[in-house]
């Protein structure tokens, strides 16, 4: 694992200078196109001004942000053991030092994702319907993902250039709307006619700039986002060594014809599946964040005999049907092959789809304070956090039950 | 003048070369450390479960006096044991006396029915699960540590300042394959 976040790190470097330098070519190309002289400077400056607001949000709040907008909220043990369980368990298989807090989603639709810039204060959201669904294995194979997540410092990555997405679209966004408005053309009426014929030219490259500057960042943007995804599926065997589990949890996520209404263009990249794909419809495989489920599917299922990212690599391979490096090469050299481990088959297996519609249900009112009486007639009762009097009656066998 | 200067930047730059060398290795070595009280850390907790399971069960298998008695005495040895040869194989002893537990259980409903054995089972369940995961990393960790200080050019300053090859945690073949696949 450790090499792979060395050569992680390494190439997060040298991609976000491409885009800090996209951002300083733009920002200097829109500068000189509205004032020739020195205008250049201005633009860089004020792209630098605009990346530094999104970077000091990002940085400061950006997890917050991120959990309240996708309606999260921190639980206790008691509230899912198992859940807790689960994420003690991949965090000492990934010998990450810090305990990330632990999300439940109030949504029925099965998804999960992993938050936090620094190692120490990380977070791991996942649905409601995703608990209600999974099996033990099932769950153990998303956290294991989640967790790579955080190991790999993903989240740290996609959050640094994700803001400089922000201030490369936001910027190129102004400016052209600004032309449409006339911004430029005052300027150009003042000065003579020769420097005029140069801004012309200016104004020209300035307009390419603004439109291929967002796509190309963009494209390098979803291009690096993917490969994460499925290096954190090839690491999420690693630390499981059983790559059925996740793989047979991407197949329940995908089959979900739930919607997910509080994900959006924004907070999308961050889930283990795209939360927007609606059933059916085909994604464009240049603008995705996340690769095909199917195509993930397909690759953990290829993995036979071990779980070390050569392996994955092989499976890699064989399904997309060429040769693009996936895993680094420095963490490809250790070959000791790692052995995988049997189903456990843990309980939640073979529920029900009305069974695991109450489960889920029910998790969703435990999230919101509700408590429960089990009555011997076998009824659950539901008592909301509101309801004031000591006592209950069972509505099937009229029982009398204290509030504790 | 020049050479003079050129020659005290390259004595500073290898100097701080081999300085995060060797503070790097340190920090290796102190993970597989850490990695090794982890799993010490599982075993333990999975002591202290065992009274509890067995207070729980004590009323509803009364024909599995033997099994229970078996656990009981397992977990004491695993507890007194002291070297770390004694201790992989009385750990190995409860592990198989845990998973001849789990078969009976299947033959128990009421048992299975009760929350306080459930929540216990899910308890005893991940520390199982959390033991071997601690001795996954740990061997992770060994592996990537003897990787460093055999190969070139780390090896010359594990040479110097002593830095020796770790174990791997290994569990004999018979008892590996014996560990409850924590189905209860």
């Amino acid at each position: 694992m450790w090499e792979l976040i060395q050569a992680n790190k390494r190439k997060s470097t040298v991609l976000i200078i491409t885009m800090g330098m996209i951002l300083v070519l733009l920002g200097y190309i829109l500068g000189s196109a509205y004032y020739p002289n020195g205008g250049g400077i201005i633009g860089v400056v004020i792209a630098f001004i605009i990346w530094g607001i999104l970077y000091l949000i990002a940085f400061s709040s950006g997890s917050k942000i991120l959990l309240a907008v996708s309606g999260a909220k921190e639980v206790t043990k008691q509230v899912h053991p198992q859940l807790f369980n689960i994420v003690e368990e991949m965090k000492i298989a990934s010998g990450h030092p810090y305990m990330p807090k632990i999300y439940i989603i109030d949504s029925a639709a099965p998804n999960a994702f992993a938050t936090g810039i620094k190692p120490d204060n990380t977070a791991i959201a996942v649905t409601a319907g995703l608990l209600g669904r999974l099996n033990r294995d099932e769950l153990q194979g998303v956290i294991a993902h989640e967790m790579s997540h955080i190991v790999n410092r993903d989240i740290l990555f996609m959050t640094v250039s994700g803001i400089m997405l922000g201030a490369i679209v936001l910027i190129s966004e102004v400016f052209i709307r600004s032309l449409w408005f006339g911004g430029g053309g005052r300027y150009r009426s003042r000065s003579s006619r020769d420097s005029g014929q140069a801004q012309l030219i200016f104004l020209a490259i300035a307009i390419i700039f603004a439109i291929l500057g967002p796509i190309a960042a963009q494209l390098l943007y979803f291009a690096i986002s993917r490969k994460r995804e499925y290096l954190a599926d090839a690491s999420a065997v690693r630390l499981t060594r059983y790559p059925e589990g996740l793989a047979s949890a991407l197949e329940k996520i995908s089959q979900s014809t739930i919607d997910m209404p509080k994900a959006n263009k924004v907070t999308a990249a961050m889930y283990i599946a795209n939360p927007l794909k609606k059933k059916g419809e085909k994604l464009h495989d240049l603008t995705s964040t996340h690769p095909p489920v199917s195509e993930r599917i397909r690759i953990l299922r290829g993995i036979a005999h071990s779980a070390d990212f050569a392996e994955y690599q092989n499976a890699f391979n064989k399904v997309k049907g060429k040769t693009s490096k996936i895993i680094p090469q420095s963490a490809l050299k250790d070959v000791t092959p790692l052995g995988l481990r049997e189903a456990t088959g843990i309980p939640l297996a073979g529920l029900t789809q009305k069974k695991s519609q109450r489960n889920v249900g029910d998790l969703i009112m435990k999230l919101n304070d509700y408590s429960f009486i089990n009555c011997p007639c076998g009824v659950k009762i539901k008592i909301p956090p509101d309801y004031k009097k000591d006592k209950v009656y069972c509505p099937r066998c009229g029982r009398e039950h204290t509030i504790k | 003048m020049t050479a003079i200067i050129i020659l005290i930047v390259l004595i500073v730059v290898v100097a701080l070369f081999l300085i995060s060398m060797y503070n790097s290795l340190v920090k290796l070595r102190n993970q597989v450390k850490n990695a090794w009280s982890q799993i010490d850390v599982q075993l333990k907790r999975r002591h202290d479960l065992i009274p509890n399971l067995i207070e729980t069960v004590k009323g509803y298998m009364h024909h599995e006096r033997d099994t229970l008695e078996n656990i009981t005495k397992a977990r004491s040895q695993a507890v007194e044991a002291e070297s770390v040869g004694d201790k992989a194989k009385a750990e190995g002893e409860l592990t198989k006396a845990l998973g001849k537990f789990n078969l009976v259980v299947e033959n128990y409903p009421d048992l299975k029915a009760n929350q306080n054995f459930l929540s216990l089972q899910e308890e005893l369940t991940s520390t199982e699960n959390k033991i071997s995961f601690s001795r996954q990393n740990y061997n992770d960790q060994v592996l990537f540590y003897n990787n460093k200080i055999q190969m070139f050019p780390s090896n010359i300053i594990a040479g110097m300042f002593n830095f020796k090859a770790e174990e791997f945690f290994e569990i004999e073949e018979a008892t590996e394959r014996e560990v409850p696949k924590v189905s209860f």
